[in-house]
């Protein structure tokens, strides 16, 4: 058990890794949210969805550092006196509660229908491919849009609907993964002697396509964010008990002509730091998985 | 001058990688005279491409030349700048590479690729480029050579894009031709005809060629001379004929050996070099041989031998050479 | 080629088919678009009425049988709100976001093309390595952020650009575009610098990653060995090979920068097809989100279609058999 950590810490990837000043920053912006949105709410002056404890004397006001500001209220105020810095902590639980779980569930779903387009082939196989082919000609945002649209907001629908239009690309991956290993001699051999290849390719693929797997993963939250954030922003993503970043965003571009800008731009800033986070270890990922540069 | 066309000399290429440092090239020595055929030949991951593309000064980083000299016409290539060398390859020196299909570039036709060469290195005009390369197509065995110079590589088959690419590598009439496994990516039967096809060009424009190769039977019937390589260095060299009638060195001995033939006895086991060739991060210490080899001693475990003439013309890297030239099992001629 | 035309065009069409069942069937679920129209006061046989009227009463693939044939004649409905035609809406509207796309795509290629081949020919410089830092940012950016940004900014701090709008319009062939007069023009450098970035800094990456990517390959080598001179290898050899595949990527980008300009054109107010899309579905207008929906899907696969094509021109491997 040591001996396998230890040979991790000696490994080609932590080396690169320790050495990227992209990866570690990536790193640690992710790590940084993460401790955010499980411990930040214990922390922050005062929960924004509890009405009770708003009060709209507090309304409008700036951030600590400019004039009118109030230490009790870092960042701000929005129109009903909610503390910005506390809405985002909690914004940023959503988004992020959002792009895991359309993530899981968008790579579990793909990888099924991958496997087995892959694995029976024929008619099915042409269908899924098919299926995919003309996904991926539209605009994954615009079809999100459509079905929000038609179902209305709220937080399982936005999942579902960025699920429906995240899947193809892990199905693409797995199904092409298993087709060459399909090709492969043991698969004759196995036929041969009455087995079936189904265990045997999975556990021949599955390794195969971690590495992929993980960097379109990884990619993928990031871009589930993003998208989260501007349906909301259109106001067909969260409902409103339940703002995400966008959302704030988007309460805050209201009253942005007021001169008002906090409410709008810092948020913006969060999903921003956020999925660049994402995309620095993304990055760093795909770059190190790439058999080509080895 | 010198006799010889290309004198090689300690030639050492390394490449730095994490995993440590790989000694592709550890010591690599040979000679060649002009208008001469010289087998390089090894198992895989024995060196022997990156001595050619060493010889070009074509290593990229993370590998490196990291000592020896190659001296071609009398100068030492390892010394010349990347303008200087520019100006040699394709003119004096030119290379053909393992896999035609993808040598060539795709979105050009190959007439414009053999061009490329024809401007690159001689003053041709445009009109007389396009005749000269129609004729090259029609000497390297293009049937139709007009008409298929607008044709895209796809557009030939794998034999016959190792032909173009020969028309490419001899286009500036070179001194010197090295062909990196020339038809290790083609079919059996394309195979003898294009090692027909470059025996025979080479003798008739005079340029002196070195045969990188697996395939010792190939060697044997085209060479003048060979050079065998074993992890990284040329263990023993020789002219050819005599070389394969009496081998000194126990590799060339067992490659030999290993050779299927059609005469003889038919019941014996094809014999063959017992254990692997080691990785090349991990060589023993000693003669890199030494675990596979039959005849070795204590000395051979410990001291990595060095290449000493033991006959005229012969010379061989070990410390108990295959004495009184042992006929290699039923290989008289 | 014209077997290969002709299987494509079926193709298309079967998408677009596809593609309006699909529609049809999502909207319908979408609640009941009688009330929409009738008025608040409206007794329960009114109701039935104005349903039978429009005849909402009917089995849904009835439904979809009349929607198919009025589709097929031209008709995509009558919107709700404004009362007109929904594709005259939205033809009315087109000009407007394809001028905005065509400026975004100008200024993505003017920045990018040059950015990233440099980037691609010296991949360790200072300018690549912060080429690759700004992209990848470029790409983690919300845009309709940006947009805001870009308002706040210019616009109410400094007030040197328009907020919103889209500005006097000038005639080109008939069609009204805003770029062709100074007024117009100031409005739509916001919102195509908006909509420019996300693609911008992809094709940047792209571009990068694709001139690399070739230099890698044996034909370049086999170059080298011919003694070609690294400026040629770059430009004759490298770079057309790198950039072929660009192009089919940079084609599906237009279908998304059109998917993008909803958002942009809702910030900035600018008078297109997104921004009708958006108050569309805020007010419920079915007619006309139905009516975008497939006009908006012509164009994707008519787009695909052309890329396609180009492809296979610049692309000698490409067999049309």
């Amino acid at each position: 058990m040591s001996a396998k950590k230890e040979g991790f810490f000696k490994s080609e990837f932590f080396h690169n890794f320790v050495r990227s000043p992209g990866a570690l920053a990536g790193l640690f912006i992710v790590t940084f949210f993460v401790v955010l949105v499980t411990a930040g709410p214990l922390f922050t002056p005062q929960n924004p969805y509890d009405i009770g404890s708003l009060d709209l004397m507090d309304a409008f006001k700036p951030p600590v550092w400019m004039e009118g500001g109030d230490p009790a209220f870092v960042l701000g105020t929005d129109d009903q006196g909610r503390d910005l810095l506390s809405a985002m902590v909690y914004g940023s639980r959503i988004s992020l509660f959002i792009g895991l779980s359309v993530v899981v569930l968008s790579c579990v779903l793909g990888t099924f229908l991958g496997l087995v387009a892959g694995y029976f082939g024929g008619r099915l196989d042409s269908l899924l491919m098919r299926v995919v082919d003309i996904q991926l000609s539209f605009p994954a945002m615009l079809v999100a849009l459509f079905i929000m649209a038609a179902f209305g907001r709220g937080l399982g629908k936005l999942v579902t609907a960025l699920t429906i239009v995240g899947w193809v690309l892990y199905a693409r991956t797995v199904r092409g993964s298993v087709l060459v290993e399909k090709k492969k001699e043991y698969v004759d051999a196995a036929r041969l002697i009455g087995l079936s290849p189904f265990p045997i390719i999975l556990r021949h693929v599955l390794p195969n396509i971690l590495t992929p797997l993980i960097v379109i993963a990884t990619i993928h939250v990031g871009t589930v964010i993003l998208t989260e954030a501007t349906l909301s922003y259109l106001g067909v993503g969260v409902p409103v008990t339940r703002p995400s970043l966008g959302l704030l965003v988007k309460n805050g571009y209201d009253v942005l002509f007021s001169g008002l800008w906090w409410s709008s731009v810092f948020p913006g800033m969060f999903i921003m730091l956020l999925v660049f986070g994402i995309n620095l270890l993304g990055d760093f990922l795909r770059d190190e998985f790439n058999p080509r540069l080895k | 001058m010198s006799e010889y066309l290309l004198e090689v000399r300690n030639l050492q290429t390394r490449f730095e990688l994490f995993r440590g440092t790989v000694k592709a090239v550890d010591g690599v020595d040979f000679t060649l005279r002009e208008g001469e055929i010289l087998g390089l030949v090894g198992e895989s991951g024995g060196g022997k491409s990156v001595t050619g593309f060493s010889l070009l000064g074509l290593i990229d980083p993370p590998g490196r030349i990291a000592a020896g000299e190659v001296i071609f016409r009398g100068e030492n290539l390892l010394e010349k700048s990347e303008e200087e060398m520019r100006r040699i390859r394709g003119k004096e020196i030119s290379m053909i590479f393992q896999d035609p299909m993808t040598s060539l570039n795709p979105l050009q036709s190959i007439g414009r690729q053999i061009g490329e060469m024809l401007a690159l290195h001689t003053p041709l005009s445009p009109a007389d480029r396009r005749k000269r390369s129609i004729e090259l197509l029609r000497e390297v065995g293009i049937p139709n050579p007009e008409d298929r110079l607008e044709n895209y590589p796809h557009q030939f088959s794998g034999g016959m894009r190792q032909r173009v690419v020969i028309a490419i590598a001899l286009a500036a009439n070179p001194k010197l031709i090295i062909a990196d496994e020339p038809t290790t990516a083609l079919d059996v039967t394309v195979q003898a005809q294009i090692l027909a096809l470059m025996e025979n060009l080479v003798k008739r424009f005079g340029s002196a060629l070195i045969l990188i190769t697996h395939d010792l039977a190939v060697v044997s019937e085209m060479t003048h001379r060979v050079a065998v390589m074993y992890c990284g260095r040329v263990v023993e060299e020789g002219p050819t004929r005599e070389l394969v009638r009496h081998p000194f060195h126990p590799y060339t001995k067992g490659l030999l050996e290993s050779i299927p033939r059609l005469s003889g006895e038919r019941s014996r086991r094809l014999p063959q070099i017992p254990g692997m060739v080691p990785s090349l991060f991990d060589l023993p210490p000693g003669c890199s041989f030494a675990p596979r080899c039959g005849y070795a001693t204590d000395l051979c475990r410990h001291e990595a031998p060095r290449m000493r003439a033991v006959a005229p013309g012969r010379t061989v890297s070990c410390h108990n050479p295959v004495q009184g030239g042992e006929e290699a099992e039923g290989h008289g001629r | 080629m014209l077997k290969y035309l002709l299987k494509r065009l079926v193709q298309m069409i079967v998408v677009l088919f596809t593609v309006s069942v699909i529609v049809f069937l999502v909207m319908s679920f979408t609640g009941d678009p009688v009330l929409m129209i009738v008025p608040p006061t409206a007794t329960d046989a009114q109701i039935a009425e104005a349903r039978t009227a429009l005849g909402l009463d009917r089995p849904l693939w009835v439904q979809y049988g009349v929607f198919l044939q009025n589709l097929l004649r031209g008709d995509l409905g009558v919107s709700y709100i404004f009362k007109r035609p929904a594709l005259t809406l939205i033809v009315e509207r087109m000009p407007a976001t394809l001028e905005l796309v065509f400026f975004s795509v100008l200024l993505s290629l003017a920045v990018a093309l040059p950015c990233g081949v440099y980037a691609g020919a010296r991949p360790n410089s200072p300018f690549s390595r912060a080429v690759m830092g700004g992209s990848l940012l470029g790409i983690s950016l919300p845009s309709f952020w940006v947009g805001i940004l870009l308002i706040f900014y210019f616009a109410v701090e400094k007030g040197l650009l328009p907020s919103s709008g889209r500005g006097a319009t000038a005639p080109l062939f008939g069609i009204p575009f805003a770029f062709l007069t100074w007024d117009g023009f100031r409005h739509i450098v916001l919102p195509a610098v908006t909509l420019a970035l996300g693609t911008l800094a992809m094709l940047i990456r792209l571009i990068r990653a694709q001139i690399m990517e070739v230099m890698r390959q044996d034909f370049i080598r086999f170059a080298r060995a011919k003694g070609v001179s690294w400026r040629s290898l770059f430009f004759s050899h490298a770079l057309k090979n790198a950039l072929v595949p660009v192009v089919t990527v940079f084609g599906m980008q237009i279908g998304s920068l059109i998917a993008f300009a909803t958002v942009t054109e809702t910030i900035f107010a600018w008078p297109g097809m997104g921004k009708l899309l958006v108050d569309s579905i805020n007010t419920a207008d079915r007619p006309v989100i139905v009516a975008y929906l497939m006009i908006v899907a012509a164009m994707f696969v008519l787009i695909n279609f052309i890329v396609d094509i180009v492809y296979t021109l610049i692309d000698p491997r490409i067999d049309l058999r």
